[in-house]
């Protein structure tokens, strides 16, 4: 469903991506590791539609769409879901509304009938305990206040509402201890579907313990330099980057 | 120039909806300023001799005054005498009832979506209409006069309640108080006037719709409220004017009197022409509006907003004289292209316990520029006065500027004053997370400038937020950055 060739792109004068080539089946959960600097919050946004990204050469199909002509919240309603890195403050916008407004945006664009207040706050209370999500965060402004990890919760729990087909998670684990980082997970686990994919970005491989990828690839320099399957992170996580590009400067 | 920033700026300069003009035959008074002018407009008037009296004395104090220098605002000297002081849509002396209007006029009225007929006025809305310089309808009189409450144009209170208005016309913004009310009280065309009794609560919101139509013309219309003891009333005014190259005054004067225990809520949806994008032509929106607490336990809220104008001058007042009084101010002010705004309000405490809040949100986009001045000053004899000020200013784009001059002078040491400031922009970043999550840039940029003007719209009445809703969105196509 997502196929990326030779992707290139760069902020500015800097090229960040060098020739990115990823195909993610639909069903499939790819990780995407790396060390920092190496591209990975880069492969996010461009997906996304970021716009001080600029793509310089290469093409990303999503299901059949050209995805790189589309606009972020035309992406997002074909189904893109991005779980920022450092989710945005939004002063004086309720969290539930904004989150109501987005899913009846992309309820809309399917073609099904837009959701009432009653109706969305039924839908919204199953994935609050999903998530753990305290009510009153609800009523509050978009993530003004909010923990480091109640905002990356909010990420995932934004996630459960509007159901994407393709969720990219930027370093949603960044920052979270152990115990939200299995709410996190477990939010992420449950909308694991035959009909859904995952692009897991992150740094660790302690993410990847609760939730298990299909492949793993590894990013280095803007380019990916070794794809396998879950025992890479392991492998990763035992010997360290620098395994990676002496491995490399060696061939 | 990110896209982000050069959508919202497309979405900044969306066109004055209400810049049509209509075509009616006028009455005018000559060109300029003198004696004899303010002789005729009174004459045509019909007006009682001590009403002529006190606009020479107005006149002759005006002479004496200059323009006010000290707000933060750039503008072109203004020719006083390039002027036309009065203009009159033509017609039969008196209106019997609202068929007789001049169907052009109800044509102008019906597009800008003011209900003149009653059977289609907005369930509970009476509406006084103001075509240039005359009231030309008001709706709901009967029903009203049933109570008691007088709600007519500020001619008609002239010749039918005359003691009323001789007894507060200027009470509260004396003639001599500065230029433009100076101005006002000389030349003032007509106006609403509202008088509650006692005890007496208005059952519907009571509106006043301002139109300047006729070319160089400027608008002074004067609008007199009183609330006497334990009564309560909710007014609203909202005003359009149509779109010309030159700048038109409008130097309006507002005067709010609340007698003990009553209450008034003045309401302003003002959307004047505020000019094209490159600054050319609007209205100077120079006015005086300020409210009296005479009584024990009386209040006054002012909500303001402010979107139209190319220049705003105007600082809404409470005067806390009345123990435990209460004054409020709600403020919405968008400057977007070249607009430039200087609004704010003063509380001045000076019975024991009063209370004051104010509450101001100004909005800057495109060059527009910003200025919130407010006063708050505690007199010796205002023990336990309380204030609480808010002042937040909201960037969009990087050429519009915002700044607070807040001024506060206590004379009690038991009095208790808080302020708050802060200054924010939209980000892309915001707008971004936004986009990402399936909303249009324009629906972004009216979430987050609702969010950030939420405590003031709660303060309007329901339909009218809504409407102020709308309007600030249209007002902020194309502005940020």
């Amino acid at each position: 469903m997502l196929e990326i060739k030779n992707l290139r792109a760069r902020v500015g004068n800097k090229e960040i991506l060098k020739g990115i080539d990823l195909v993610v089946k639909t069903g499939e959960v790819h990780a995407v590791m790396g060390p920092n600097g190496s591209g990975k919050s880069t492969l996010a946004g461009v997906l996304a539609g970021r716009a001080e990204y600029e793509v310089i050469e290469g093409s990303v199909t999503y299901d059949g769409h050209d995805l790189l002509a589309l606009e972020p919240e035309e992406r997002a309603r074909e189904g893109i879901f991005l779980a920022f890195q450092y989710p945005v403050e939004i002063p004086g916008v309720n969290n539930a509304y904004f989150l109501k407004a987005a899913l009846n945006a992309v309820r809309k664009h399917r073609g099904e009938p837009e959701l009432d207040a009653m109706e969305f706050m039924a839908l919204i209370r199953g994935k609050m305990k999903l998530l753990d999500m305290d009510q009153a965060l609800m009523s509050r402004p978009i993530n003004e206040g909010f923990s480091g990890g109640e905002k990356k919760r909010n990420e995932i729990f934004q996630m459960a509402v509007l159901e994407p087909t393709l969720a990219i998670l930027d370093e949603t684990d960044s920052g979270l201890d152990i115990d939200a980082l299995k709410v996190v997970a477990n939010g992420v686990n449950a909308l694991r579907s035959p009909e859904r994919s995952a692009i897991v970005v992150t740094h660790y491989q302690r993410l990847l313990n609760y939730i298990v990828p299909d492949y793993v690839h590894v990013l280095s320099e803007g380019r990916i330099v070794r794809s396998g399957g879950k025992e890479l992170a392991l492998e990763l996580e035992d010997k360290g980057y620098g395994w990676i590009e002496t491995a490399l400067e060696r061939a | 120039m990110s896209t982000e920033t050069r959508t919202i700026e497309e979405l900044a300069t969306q066109e004055y909806k209400y810049g049509f003009v209509t075509d009616v035959e006028a009455d005018t008074v000559p060109r300029g300023l003198n004696e004899d002018t303010i002789r005729q407009i009174s004459a045509r008037k019909g007006e009682p001799e001590w009403l002529l009296e006190w606009r020479l004395r107005s006149y002759r104090t005006w002479l004496t005054l200059r323009d006010p220098d000290w707000a933060n605002v750039k503008h072109d000297p203004i020719d006083y005498q390039d002027i036309i002081y009065y203009s009159a849509p033509r017609r039969p002396k008196t209106l019997k009832s609202l068929d007789e209007m001049d169907p052009e006029i109800r044509k102008t009225f019906e597009k800008l979506g003011i209900p003149v007929e009653e059977q289609k006025a907005l369930a509970g809305v009476a509406v006084d209409a103001v075509f240039d310089s005359v009231s030309v309808a008001t709706t709901f009189k009967g029903k009203l006069a049933e109570l008691g409450i007088i709600f007519c144009s500020f001619s008609d209170a002239v010749r039918e309640h005359p003691e009323l208005v001789r007894q507060y016309l200027g009470s509260v913004v004396p003639y001599s108080d500065n230029f433009y009310a100076a101005l006002n009280s000389a030349v003032f065309s007509d106006g609403s006037f509202c008088y509650v009794p006692k005890g007496v609560r208005c059952p519907m919101e009571l509106s006043t719709y301002f139109r300047i139509n006729a070319q160089n013309t400027g608008q002074f219309e004067r609008t007199l409220i009183v609330a006497d003891e334990g009564a309560r009333v909710s007014y609203l005014e909202g005003c359009t004017a149509p779109m010309r190259d030159e700048n038109q005054l409008h130097a309006a004067v507002v005067e709010l009197v609340a007698l003990e225990g009553a209450t008034i809520k003045y309401s302003t949806v003002q959307n004047w022409y505020p000019g094209d994008k490159n600054g050319k032509g609007g209205i100077f929106n120079f006015v005086t509006k300020r409210g009296h607490c005479r009584g024990a336990n009386s209040k006054i809220t002012w909500t303001q907003v402010e979107t139209g104008s190319a220049i705003t001058w105007k600082y809404p007042s409470c005067i806390l004289q009345g123990d435990n009084s209460v004054g409020e101010f709600y403020s919405v002010a968008v400057t977007n292209n070249y607009q430039q705004a200087d609004t704010g309000t003063k509380m001045i405490h000076l019975g024991k316990n009063t209370r004051s809040t104010i509450v101001s949100k100004g909005i800057s986009a495109g060059h527009g520029q910003n200025t919130y001045r407010g006063m708050v000053k505690i007199g010796k004899n205002a023990s336990n006065a309380r204030n609480y000020s808010q002042c937040d200013s909201l960037l969009i784009g990087d050429q519009c500027g915002a700044h607070t001059f807040p001024y506060i002078e206590v004379k009690n040491t038991s009095s208790q004053m808080e302020h708050e400031a802060s200054t924010s922009k939209i980000g892309e970043d915001q707008i971004f997370y936004c986009r990402q999550r399936g909303l249009s840039t324009e629906d972004a940029v009216n979430m987050i400038v609702s969010g950030f003007c939420k405590e003031v719209f709660r303060e309007l009445p329901m339909e009218f937020a809504v409407e102020a809703q709308k309007l600030l969105g249209v007002s902020l196509e194309g502005s940020v950055g």
